[in-house]
């Protein structure tokens, strides 16, 4: 059974048609955090974010209150906040943006006012039309209500917030990338060293990126305290969390959850979250952490929905979607979409991400079409091993960015589960399904 | 130059300790030590970028050892590298298979074949055969970009070389990727070719067959080729080449990288007119740029026609002889394309021979010669490594573009600031620091502000601006003035004094002089010019150019020798000069026709460029040698034997038996060291007066395509041939001081309210022989435009492409207007040797060459 | 002479003021641009170069890495269908046929009528209501052959043009003028705080 009593830390205003308002986001508390913020020294704000272990909600699950401790010595420049929600079947972001776009607005405050940022960028995902719309028209509301501009409600605190479009590209989800994008450049990830935006971002100069989720957060980890939010979950992830559900469920949606206390059973079957499988078939597959994520089994069902828990069977949560597959899908053709995907959103800098998703995508479109051989598989994984060497969770890398790595999780996956799928493939040329 | 004092770390390279210079590129460490990494994207003069992966190595870190790009990770102490593991090959097998995946199999008909990193690297690593059996992607066919690049996308393997050379090298992004993935293209935008007076070293750094140059695609194949290292004679900057000819044509310029000098690039002027050195070989016209001069010429009945060599050195003997003896009687005008030691032989020759003091390799368009050798040298690298540049020079991507490439860099990286002291014609302009709105005849005055003096109220400079310049300029120390002649429609005294000014208020300043044509700089050194005898050595008298055309229009000498066929070309006053040429006795030495040529009775013919042996110098005063390629056509000559028996047909033997002779008299009698540079092999360049010595280093194939698989030929041929000076430093180099100077004050009519001050200054794409004669080139001399800025446009209710009527004190014209976005306010700007439609030379009808200035108004149509 | 109209003039120097660095305010302004001309035009290219302090190679290259940017022109509405995962699995490859078939037009292309484009997209992040739709990036929430079939008769008979506006995302993403804060007066108020937050740091570590 799901564990469903926690609180709604960021999805409290769903059942408001007019939640994304102003007024709708006074009536429910709004921006009683951030009042609450400026009252406390910056560094306690940032303190309470640590305690809370609040983990990024934007795939790579860093700790926020340690991004921003590390640039505790050397004063930050600029604050991005990652909205460009690209990843396939994730779509939390673009719920938060649309359904509470003051609650990030709040959240990005505080966020400044702990970190003592003067300017911050919201990149939102150039797809988002309305989502720009209302997170644009909550920056004038809040500007309006004296919650941003000059001495936010009277402190001495000031911040300007730019809403950036972006234009359709998934590599500028990529933190670097999309710092690219914000300086007017096409969205080439930035080499490593240095690891992080916090050394030289923005302009050069140290930056944070944190995602939509992990900024929405802030309200309640200020209001209620970042103990309270730590006491949800368990071990390193504490709190709940939004979980995007796709594929074969019959209630497909964004279910906010408390973390590691539920498993992906749960999710799946429980009436009030996925509501099971689509004509009660079993589940094939799944993924656990967006597409970029190794595939799961039904002997992992049971796992709990935790960050440890599931790298420690070689995944990750990810960015907290869920794709179900049950046995009517066809294994090659779902990693031949995703490899697809990857081939049109690899940037084109490095030559094993650029030719080697192009390459693989050929080949899974042989087999699922027509024209595949058996050796192909043994190409396919050899292939693989040259873009991620070693082909381990987490991936080695030959590339810029883990993209490039990300390519072969899909396949490696597909074939390690379903090998004689691929081989029947080539034996009938073609999806046997079909 | 690299610092001594660092202390160096040590690494671990493939299990043995190596050392390095701290922050130093793993790449380079390793290259140093012996292990070669492969690599595609990293090219040495530009920053590293890491995204071909092929450089990927494993480094050992905390998390064990991971593959890292090692053209991107830069070395640190007690760093563990593996270079050779079977991880490091597996990576680097996977790229090279990743690349040659999509890559056409065309290698055959590729002009890339034979000379091809990517080639190169497949038969090295590759297996041999492809699992690759999918359908190739596809692009049309080459593409043309450019005036002078095609590209074939399908063989690119989007190493952002170009891109990257067009961007951070060029500063002009004329072409950049588009697309995304597998999809991405190099492309200009389609109203924008990529035009840009660098292309051709994108051509040359591309590691495959996508860049190729219009004028060699299919001209050979590299085994074909022969090359010599050498350098380019075709403005001052002296830019290291490879020339490479297949037969005795020549096919190919490609840029070798001199650590002082050119880094590895070359501008397309000296990379393409290579095609303009045969001539054409049906033009026989000798009054065509595209002829080549192969036989002597001597006039007979009002035509020149062809000669033995005896006939036309008794009949040039018998012209001269007769002319020295005289008043007044000879003397010579041309010169700066010459070598160093023919330059030596003919100012000998009209010395001793014609005992004339009238020599001047400079056409009136340059600059005291006094002055350069007087003010305080600064190199090429000094002035990019300066803190402060001061520009007095005009536009350098114009008159000595790689000069502008070194300047650039550090000031696009943000090192060293920059004062613009001019009339907004430069295009180093939007990096500087300061700018000082120059106007013709203000140059003075503006130098006069920056000294500290009241500042003249007819200036505009602005107030803060001035201050920032006063303080950057300090006391002079780590200033570099960059000076040169960037008006010609503006008396040079005006820039001379400025730049004297400068040099005596701040001692610590050094001068890097930009004087543009070739040689011009070694000629100097060697004497052809009034006041200076070879070695920078002071003498007394002697006519500069400007006055023997005079003395020649008046009677008051009666024949000149030209040293080049252009000066007609070159002087301000055409007109003059041709009234001038008429009276006179007039004997020509050169390699190409040219409209001087009517005016000749006796042509001698003599080997150019690439066909020449001897040394030449560069603007800073670093001494190279030229190596031929070439066997100059028909009975052409090299200088020093045309010097030698024309002096001996006058009686006076100058003993010159040889081009090495000529080179051992230099630095036995001066301390030149044109000898040292000529014989030995080893040495890439020698700074004369500094004794600064560069020697030449091998070349990253990687990075230089096309030059290391060539063969080298005739390099170290010459070396041993002849002994080295019996007394090493006989001679001394002199060394003229401010004091020796001679100011010629110069008075600046006050500003007209009406009138713009006009600006003529050269063009890189001029009407010189090189580019008229050049085929692949001809095209892009762009018709004649008076340039103006935007407020002057408004203010005239001028559009771009309207036509005005020019009227100055000397004349009229009817010119197009073209908006010169830079210029500053009163400004408007000509090119020098500018033709109208209908040909009429516009700047000889605006131009008085004795005014100190040339006010024009302009009037609508 | 301009080649935006006044008012979107008016808006690219709203945008450029916005950003530290002018080149930043690319990518609004390439949707500008092609909020204005419908896709984005060598006319715009070479407006956009001289307002982002770049050139035209630069602008074209930026526009075409990214997948809203069209160098062509398009209709005036653009149908995009989703076919990943997600989609995939709830019959987004059919729907996207059927498009392609009731428009007239092949997956990339454009109807005869010069009124559809039809793309076939990556995830559009809506994956609950699969296959997912968008007209000009709006999602319009048909997962249906028929319900598709509808949509486009509705949006040729311009019932929808009050929820679907032609082209471009940013139509109604305007920042309120006057609002900007000034970064240098900021910069004294920032180091002040800075220097506050580190003498307690100090008393703290007494
Ligand atoms: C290919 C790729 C795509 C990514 N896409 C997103 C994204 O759409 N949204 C996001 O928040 N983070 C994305 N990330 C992760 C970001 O780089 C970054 O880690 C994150 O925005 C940090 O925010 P957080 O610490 O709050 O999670 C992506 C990373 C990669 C490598
Ligand atoms: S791994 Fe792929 S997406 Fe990432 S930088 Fe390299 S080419 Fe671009
Ligand atoms: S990545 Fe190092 S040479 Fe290309």
């Amino acid at each position: 059974m799901a564990s469903l009593d926690a609180p709604r830390i960021v999805s409290s205003r769903s059942e408001f048609a007019d939640s994304f308002t102003l007024a709708r986001y006074l009536a429910t508390g709004g921006y009683e955090g951030l009042r609450k913020a400026l009252t406390m020294f910056p560094e306690a704000v940032a303190a309470e974010v640590d305690a809370a272990s609040l983990l990024g909600r934007g795939g790579a699950g860093f700790p926020a209150g340690r991004k921003w401790s590390m640039l505790r010595k050397s004063p930050v420049s600029y604050l991005v906040v990652n909205g460009d929600e690209s990843e396939p079947a994730t779509f939390k972001d673009h719920y938060l943006v649309e359904r509470d776009p003051h609650q990030l607005v709040e959240g990005v405050i505080i966020a400044a006012y702990a970190l003592q940022v003067t300017q911050a960028f919201i990149f939102l995902r150039g797809e988002f039309a309305l989502g720009l719309e209302r997170v644009q028209q909550a920056v004038n509301d809040a500007y309006d209500h004296g919650a941003l501009g000059r001495k936010i409600f009277g402190s001495d605190f000031s911040l300007d917030i730019v809403v950036h479009p972006g234009a359709g590209a998934y590599i500028c989800g990529e933190e670097t990338s999309l710092i690219e994008a914000l300086e007017g450049k096409r969205g080439f990830p930035r080499i490593k060293p240095p690891f992080f935006p916090a050394v030289t971002g923005l302009y050069g100069e140290p930056t944070v990126v944190n995602n939509v989720e992990t900024m929405s957060n802030l309200p309640w980890i200020v209001t209620h305290g970042g103990a309270a939010f730590a006491a949800l979950g368990a071990g390193r992830s504490a709190g709940t969390r939004l979980f995007a559900l796709s594929g074969r469920v019959n209630r497909p949606g964004v279910y906010e959850i408390e973390m590691v206390k539920n498993t992906f059973r749960d999710l799946i079957y429980d009436p009030a979250l996925g509501g099971g499988v689509v004509d009660d078939r079993p589940v094939r597959a799944f993924i656990p952490g967006g597409v970029s994520a190794p595939w799961f089994g039904p002997e992992q069902l049971d796992l709990p929905l935790g960050q440890d828990e599931v790298g420690a069977q070689g995944s990750m949560l990810g960015s907290g979607s869920i794709v179900v597959m049950d046995d009517t899908t066809c294994p090659v053709r779902a990693a031949w979409r995703i490899t697809k995907f990857f081939s049109r959103e690899s940037c084109g800098q490095c030559t094993p991400c650029r030719e080697g998703s192009g390459w693989l995508e050929r080949i899974m479109y042989r087999l699922e079409h027509g024209g595949g051989r058996a050796e192909d598989v043994d190409l396919l994984l050899d292939l693989c091993d040259n873009i991620a060497p070693g082909l381990t969770w987490p991936p080695a890398q030959t590339t810029i960015c883990v993209l490039g790595p990300s390519i072969p999780s899909s396949i490696k996956s597909a074939i390690t589960m379903f090998r004689d799928d691929f081989l029947a493939h080539a034996h009938h040329g073609g999806c046997p399904h079909d | 130059m690299t610092d001594q004092t660092t202390t160096s770390v040590t690494i671990t390279l493939n299990g043995r300790p190596v050392a390095a210079q701290p922050g130093e590129l793993l790449i380079e460490a390793a290259a140093r030590a012996g292990d070669y990494i492969p690599r595609f994207c990293y090219h040495p003069r530009m920053e590293p970028v890491g995204v071909c992966r092929m450089c990927l190595v494993e480094v050992e870190g905390p998390r064990g050892a991971t593959l890292q790009p090692a053209c991107y990770i830069r070395v640190n102490d007690g760093m563990v590298v593996d270079t050779g593991s079977d991880r490091v090959k597996k990576a680097q097998d996977g790229v090279l298979e990743f690349l040659l995946a999509n890559h056409p199999l065309d290698c055959p008909v590729c002009d890339k074949g034979g000379e091809c990193p990517l080639q190169d690297q497949a038969l090295a690593h590759g297996s041999g055969e492809t699992r690759f059996i999918e359908e190739k992607r596809h692009f049309e066919k080459p593409i043309s970009i450019g005036p002078l690049v095609l590209l074939d996308r399908e063989r690119c393997i989007q190493c952002s070389r170009c891109t990257r050379f067009a961007a951070e090298v060029a500063g002009d992004a004329q072409i950049d990727f588009a697309g995304r993935g597998d999809l991405i293209e190099v492309a200009p935008s389609p109203e924008h070719p990529f035009d840009s007076v660098f292309s051709g070293n994108t051509v040359q750094i591309c590691p495959v067959g996508a860049l190729t140059a219009k004028p060699y695609r299919f001209t050979a194949r590299p085994w074909d080729l022969e090359q010599v290292e050498s350098t380019c004679t075709t403005c001052a900057v002296g830019c290291r080449v490879a020339v490479q000819s297949s037969g005795n044509r020549l096919t190919r310029v490609l840029g070798v990288d001199s650590d002082p000098v050119n880094h590895g690039w070359l501008c397309d002027k000296g990379r393409f007119t290579l095609d303009s050195v045969d001539g054409n070989e049906e033009s026989t016209d000798p009054l065509s740029p595209a002829t080549r001069i192969a036989t002597p010429l001597v006039r007979r009945d009002g035509s020149l026609e062809p000669a033995t060599w005896g006939e036309a050195l008794a009949e040039a003997a018998r012209l001269l002889g007769a002319a020295a003896a005289t008043e007044g009687g000879v003397g010579a005008i041309g010169g700066a394309a010459l070598t160093n030691e023919g330059a030596y032989a003919w100012g000998r020759l009209v010395r001793e021979a014609l005992g004339s003091d009238h020599l001047d390799a400079q056409y009136g368009d340059g600059l005291d010669p006094v002055l350069v050798q007087a003010l305080p040298a600064a190199t090429i690298d000094e002035a990019a490594s300066a803190r402060v540049i001061v520009n007095l020079a005009g536009d350098l991507r114009e008159t000595l573009p790689v000069l502008f490439l070194r300047l650039r860099a550090p000031l696009a990286a943000g090192r060293g600031a920059l004062i613009e002291m001019g009339a907004g014609t430069s295009s180093l302009a939007p990096l500087a620091r300061v700018s000082l709105p120059t106007r013709p005849g203000e140059a003075d005055r503006v130098a006069a502000a920056l000294c500290g003096d009241a500042v003249d109220h007819t200036l505009t400079l602005g107030e803060f601006d001035l201050a920032e310049a006063r303080s950057l300029l300090g006391e002079g120390e780590g200033v570099v003035v960059v000076l040169g002649r960037s008006n010609l429609a503006e008396d040079p005294a005006v820039v001379e004094s400025a730049a004297r000014r400068l040099a005596q208020r701040f001692p610590a300043a050094r001068f890097l002089v930009g004087l543009r044509r070739a040689n011009v700089r070694g000629a100097l050194d060697m004497g052809l010019a009034p006041r200076l005898a070879p070695g920078r050595r002071l003498r007394e008298g002697g006519r500069d150019a400007l006055a023997q055309l005079a003395a020649l229009r008046e009677g008051r000498q009666r024949a000149v020798l030209v040293l080049g066929g252009c000066l007609l070309g070159n002087v301000m006053d055409a007109e003059g000069a041709r009234e001038a040429l008429e009276r006179a006795d007039v004997v020509v030495v050169t390699g190409h026709g040219g409209a001087t040529l009517q005016h000749a009775d006796v042509v001698l013919p003599a080997a150019v460029s690439y066909e020449r042996y001897g040394t030449v110098t560069n603007l800073e005063g670093r001494v190279t040698a030229l190596a031929p390629k070439l066997v100059a056509p028909g009975s052409a000559w090299n200088d020093v034997a045309i010097a030698a028996e024309l002096a001996h047909a006058l009686g006076h033997p100058l003993d010159l038996d040889s081009i090495e002779a000529a080179a051992r008299e230099i630095e036995r009698t001066t301390g030149y060291p044109a000898l040292s540079v000529l014989t030995d092999p080893h040495v890439e360049g020698v700074l004369a007066g500094r004794g600064d010595r560069v020697e030449r280093r091998p070349l990253d194939p990687m990075a230089f395509p096309g030059i290391r698989s060539t063969d080298t030929v005739g390099l170290a041929s010459f070396a041993g041939a002849v002994a080295q000076p019996d007394a090493p430093g006989a001679g001394r180099l002199g060394e003229p001081s401010l004091a020796d100077v001679t100011t010629r004050p110069v008075s600046v009519p006050p500003p007209d309210a009406y009138a713009l001050g006009l600006v003529v200054d050269h063009r890189l794409y001029d009407r010189g022989i090189a580019m008229t004669g050049s085929p692949a080139l001809a095209d892009q001399v762009a018709p004649a435009t008076l340039g103006l800025g935007r407020v002057e446009l408004d203010r005239l209710g001028l559009a771009e492409g309207d036509t005005v009527s020019v009227r100055s004190a000397r004349g009229a014209a009817d010119l197009t207007v073209a908006l010169d976005a830079g210029l500053v306010r009163g400004v408007a700007r000509l090119a020098a040797n500018s033709r109208d439609a209908a040909g009429v030379d516009v700047v000889r009808a605006l131009v008085d060459a004795d005014a100190t200035i040339t006010p024009i108004r302009l009037e609508t149509r | 002479m301009s080649h935006f109209r006044a008012d979107v003039r008016q808006r690219a120097e709203e945008l450029v003021a916005l950003y530290p660095r002018r080149r930043s305010a690319m990518l609004p302004m390439l949707h500008l641009a092609q909020e204005q001309d419908g896709y984005v035009t060598d006319g715009a290219i070479e407006e956009i170069a001289e307002l982002t302090g770049t050139t035209p190679a630069e602008v074209r290259g930026t526009a075409a890495f990214y997948d809203m940017f069209h160098l062509e022109p398009v209709g005036r509405y653009v149908v995009g269908v989703c076919t990943n995962v997600a989609c995939l699995l709830a019959g987004g490859e059919d729907l996207l046929e059927h498009a392609s078939r009731t428009l007239g037009c092949a997956v990339g292309g454009t109807s005869e009528d010069g009124l559809f484009t039809l793309e076939e997209t990556e995830c559009l992040a809506d994956c609950n209501i699969a296959p997912v739709v968008q007209v000009n990036h709006r999602y319009v929430r048909t997962t249906t052959p028929e319900a598709l079939d509808q949509l486009v008769t509705d949006l040729r008979a311009g019932r929808l043009d009050a929820d679907v506006p032609p082209h471009g995302t940013l139509i109604r993403v305007r920042r309120n003028g006057g609002l900007r804060v000034e970064r240098e007066e900021l910069s004294a108020e920032r180091a002040a705080a800075r220097a506050a937050r580190d003498a307690r740091a100090a008393t703290e570590a007494k």
